[in-house]
C-alpha cells in the first residue's frame, strides 16, 4: 500500500488534468483549478524543505568538524539570520515581503543580487580560456559548428558589420547570422522540439499509468 | 620553444586578464559601433505598438539577478512602452530569486511618469511557486491564485484589477524570461491553451531554441539577450545599459573568436610537426 | 569623465563581495570561499522565507483563517467548506495535510509518506506538460512546418526547402528503429550537419550571454560603486 496509493493517486490526478484540457465544464475545471493550488501549496512546501534539508545537512558538516566547517557556520548563520529578518519583515509587513526600505530588502539587495550576478559573470572568463584550450577541429562536423559559431558570435554584435561593411548587403556577417538562425538553425531546433514534444509525452504517460516509478525512490 | 607551444603553455590567467581588460576598456572609453535593429527584434516592437491604447497588458517576469544585464534593460523598455501607450500592467513573477528586482526595476521607471499610480496604472503581483499550475490556475482566475500583490494589498481591491479576471482580460502578454519556468512554458500552457498572444524577451543562452516558435507565430516577437536589449532601446530611442554594453560585448566576441581560430591553428601546425 | 565613489554602505559591501568572488580567477582563497557559503547560506533563507509569506501564508493560512470564520473571498457565500472556483476555504486542509506529510521525509522511519505528497505534485505536473508539450511543442510545430514551398519568390522558395530539408533530416537521425545506412544514412548524415550547425548557432549565443554578465558586474562596480560618468 505503500507503494500502490501514491501511484494511484497520481493516475488519478495525472488523467484528471489531461481531461481539464479538452473539457472546460466546470465539473472539471473547478477540481483542475484546485488541483493546481494545492500543486502550488505543496511546492511551496518543497522549497522550504530544501532550505530545511540545507541546514540540517551543514549543522551534521559542523558538529563532524568536517573540512572547511568554519565556513559552514557562515553558511548556517546568514540562513539562520535571513530568516530570522525575514519573518520579522513579514509580520511587519502585514505579509508584504520584502517590502521596500526593510532589512530583507537590504540583504536582497546588496548581498544576493550582488552575489547571485558575479557567480555566473566569472564564467564569461572560462568560456574564453575553454575557447582556446579545449575547442578543437578534428572533423567535418566540428568545423562546420565552429563556423557557424563564428558566423553567430560576430554577426550578432555591431563589430561584424563594421569588419564586412564593405561587402554586399547578403554577404555582410549580420545577414549572414540572420539566414543561419531562421533557417538551418530553426529546422534543427524545430526537429529537436518535436522529438522532446514525443518523448516528454510518452515519458507523462508512463509516469501516470504508474509504469515509471522511479520518483516513489526507496525500497518499501 | 616554438611561439605556438609557448601559446598553448601560456597560464589560464592572462587570458582572464585580457577578457577582462577588453570588456571593461569601452565600458570606460565608448567606441560607439553602430548598431540596427534586426527582424525579431521589430517584430516585438510592431507587436507591443499593435496593442490598443490604454488597455491592460499582463508581463511575466521571470528572471533573477543572476540575468540583470540582459532581462533588466528589455524589462525597463518594455515597462516604458507600454506606460508611453497608457497602457496598464499587470505584472507576475514565477522565479523565487525575481520579484525584489524587478519591483525596484519597475518602480524606477514608473518614476518618469508622474501621471501614472501604483495600484490604479500597474500592479506587480509578485511571485508565486508552481511553474506551469501558475500559469494555468492563471486562466481560470488572476485574483485567486494572487489574492495579495507583491506591497501586501488585497489584490481585488485595486483598480487596475477591477476588469482583469482571467486571461482573456488581456490582448497581449509580454514575457521576460532567464529560464525555466519561463518562455517555453508560457507558450506551451498559456498560448497553446489559451490563445493569448504573446512575445517574449529571453537571455542569449535559451534564444536559439525559441527561433521555432518565432517562425510558427507562437512568438509575435523576440528579444535576444543583451544585443536583443541594445536592438530594442535603440528602436525606442533609449540608451540604456545594454546600449552601452555592446562596445564591451562586441571585443569579447572578437577575442573568443580570436581564441577559437588561434587554438586550431597552434594545434594543427603541432600534429602537422608530430608527423 | 569624473568619479562619484558611492557612500552607500550597502554599495560598499556588495562590491567587496563582488571583488571576493572575482579574486577566485587569481586563485581560490578564503575570501572566495566566505563569499560562497553566505551566498549559498542567503540564498537558501530567503527561499524558505519567500515561499512562506507569498504562498503558504497568502494562499493557505489567511484563507484558512478566513473559513474558520465562516467567510472568504466571496463574502456572499457563508460557511467553511461553501467552496467555490477559487475560494476553496476548508478544503484547503487537503493541501495543508500533503505539504505537511512532504517534511516526513527528514524522520526516516515515517518518509514512506512523503510519497503521498510527491504524488500530487508528479500528477499534476505530468498532465500538464503531457498536454501542454502536445499542444505546444508537436501540433503547433508541425501546423507550422506545412507551408507551401513556392509562394512567387525564389529566395522565399530557397530558404523553405533549406528549412524542409534540415528539419526533414534532422528528424530522421533521431530515427534509431533502423540501421542509418544507405538512403536513411545519407538523410541522418545531412540532418546531423543541420543539428552541428544549430549547436554552432546555441554556442554562439551562450558566449554572448556570459560576456554580458561579466558586462553587467562592471557597469555596477563603475557606475554604482566608483560612480563613473
Amino acid at each position: 500500500m505503500k507503494r500502490e496509493v501514491p501511484l494511484l493517486l497520481t493516475a488519478g490526478i495525472g488523467l484528471f488534468m489531461i481531461l481539464s484540457f479538452f473539457v472546460p465544464h466546470h465539473f472539471i475545471s473547478v477540481p483542475a483549478d484546485f488541483l493546481q493550488n494545492c500543486a502550488i501549496i505543496v511546492v511551496a512546501c518543497g522549497y522550504v524543505l530544501g532550505g530545511a534539508n540545507v541546514l540540517r545537512v551543514n549543522l551534521d558538516s559542523i558538529s563532524k568538524r568536517e573540512a572547511g566547517w568554519g565556513y559552514k557556520v557562515v553558511l548556517v548563520v546568514s540562513l539562520v539570520v535571513t530568516i530570522a529578518i525575514g519573518i520579522i519583515d513579514g509580520i511587519h509587513g502585514h505579509g508584504s515581503f520584502p517590502g521596500e526600505g526593510t532589512h530583507s530588502k537590504w540583504i536582497y539587495d546588496n548581498l544576493y543580487t550582488s552575489m547571485s550576478g558575479t557567480m555566473f559573470a566569472l564564467l564569461a572568463f572560462f568560456i574564453a580560456s575553454a575557447a582556446f584550450r579545449a575547442f578543437r577541429i578534428r572533423t567535418v562536423e566540428a568545423g562546420m559548428l565552429a563556423v557557424a559559431a563564428l558566423i553567430v558570435m560576430l554577426g550578432r554584435v555591431p563589430v561584424g558589420d563594421v569588419m564586412t561593411g564593405w561587402l554586399p548587403e547578403p554577404l555582410r556577417l549580420g545577414t549572414l547570422q540572420q539566414w543561419v538562425m531562421d533557417n538551418p538553425q530553426s529546422s534543427a531546433k524545430r526537429a529537436i522540439l518535436i522529438g522532446a514534444a514525443l518523448g516528454v509525452m510518452a515519458t507523462g504517460l508512463r509516469v501516470i499509468l504508474g509504469i515509471e516509478r522511479s520518483y516513489l525512490g526507496g525500497e518499501d | 620553444m616554438a611561439f605556438g607551444d609557448w601559446l598553448v603553455r601560456l597560464d589560464r590567467r592572462w587570458i582572464f586578464l585580457t577578457m577582462g581588460l577588453l570588456v571593461l576598456g569601452p565600458l570606460i572609453f565608448p567606441l560607439s559601433l553602430p548598431l540596427h535593429v534586426t527582424p525579431p527584434v521589430q517584430a516585438f516592437v510592431d507587436a507591443v505598438d499593435k496593442v490598443p491604447n490604454g488597455s491592460t497588458v499582463l508581463m511575466s517576469c521571470d528572471y533573477d539577478p543572476a540575468s540583470i544585464p540582459e532581462m533588466v534593460p528589455m524589462t525597463r523598455t518594455a515597462f516604458r512602452h507600454l506606460l508611453s501607450k497608457d497602457c496598464k500592467v499587470v505584472v507576475t513573477v514565477l522565479w523565487f530569486g525575481g520579484p525584489g528586482l524587478v519591483d525596484s526595476v519597475l518602480t524606477e521607471v514608473s518614476r518618469e511618469f508622474p501621471t501614472k499610480a501604483y495600484g490604479r496604472d500597474w500592479v506587480n503581483l509578485g511571485y508565486k511557486a508552481g511553474n506551469e499550475a501558475v500559469m494555468v490556475a492563471l486562466g481560470q482566475g488572476i485574483v485567486n491564485v494572487f489574492p495579495r500583490d507583491y506591497r501586501g494589498n488585497e489584490s481585488n481591491a485595486l483598480p487596475v484589477m477591477q476588469h482583469v479576471r482571467d486571461y482573456s482580460s488581456f490582448p497581449l502578454l509580454v514575457n521576460i524570461s532567464a529560464g525555466y519556468p519561463g518562455t517555453k512554458e508560457w507558450v506551451q500552457q498559456v498560448q497553446g491553451r489559451f490563445h493569448l498572444p504573446m512575445v517574449a524577451g529571453v537571455t542569449a543562452v535559451s534564444a536559439p531554441e525559441y527561433y521555432p516558435y518565432l517562425q510558427s507565430g507562437q512568438l509575435r516577437g523576440l528579444l535576444g539577450g543583451m544585443a536583443g536589449a541594445a536592438e530594442y532601446e535603440l528602436s525606442r530611442h533609449e540608451k540604456g545599459s545594454a546600449s552601452r554594453g555592446m562596445d564591451a560585448q562586441s571585443l569579447g566576441h572578437v577575442l573568443v573568436a580570436l581564441c577559437i581560430v588561434l587554438g586550431n591553428v597552434i594545434a594543427f601546425g603541432q600534429r602537422r610537426r608530430s608527423r | 569623465m569624473s568619479l562619484h565613489i558611492s557612500h552607500v554602505f550597502g554599495v560598499w559591501c556588495a562590491a567587496a563581495l563582488t571583488l571576493f568572488i572575482f579574486s577566485f580567477l587569481y586563485k581560490d582563497n578564503p575570501f572566495y570561499k566566505f563569499a560562497e557559503h553566505l551566498f549559498v547560506g542567503v540564498s537558501a533563507g530567503y527561499t524558505i522565507i519567500l515561499n512562506y509569506w507569498t504562498v503558504i501564508d497568502a494562499n493557505l493560512i489567511q484563507p484558512l483563517i478566513l473559513a474558520a470564520h465562516g467567510t472568504g473571498t466571496h463574502p456572499e457565500l457563508h460557511g467553511a467548506f461553501a467552496a467555490q472556483q477559487g475560494d476553496y476555504r476548508m478544503w484547503l486542509v487537503i493541501p495543508a495535510i500533503f505539504g505537511a506529510l512532504l517534511f516526513t521525509r527528514l524522520i526516516p522511519r515515517i518518509g514512506w509518506m512523503s510519497r503521498l505528497a510527491l504524488a500530487v505534485i508528479i500528477g499534476v505536473y505530468a498532465g500538464i506538460k503531457t498536454t501542454g508539450f502536445a499542444q505546444g511543442d508537436f501540433v503547433a510545430q508541425v501546423q507550422a512546418s506545412l507551408v507551401p514551398l513556392w509562394n512567387g519568390s525564389i529566395a522565399y522558395t530557397v530558404n523553405t526547402v533549406v528549412f524542409a530539408v534540415g528539419l526533414i533530416t534532422s528528424l530522421l537521425f533521431f530515427f534509431f528503429s533502423r540501421e542509418h545506412k544507405g538512403g536513411l544514412g545519407v538523410a541522418s548524415r545531412t540532418g546531423m550537419y543541420f543539428l552541428m550547425v544549430s549547436f554552432g548557432a546555441a554556442y554562439g549565443y551562450t558566449v554572448m550571454s556570459r560576456i554580458s554578465l561579466l558586462i553587467g558586474r562592471f557597469q555596477f562596480l563603475l557606475e554604482t560603486w566608483l560612480g563613473l560618468r
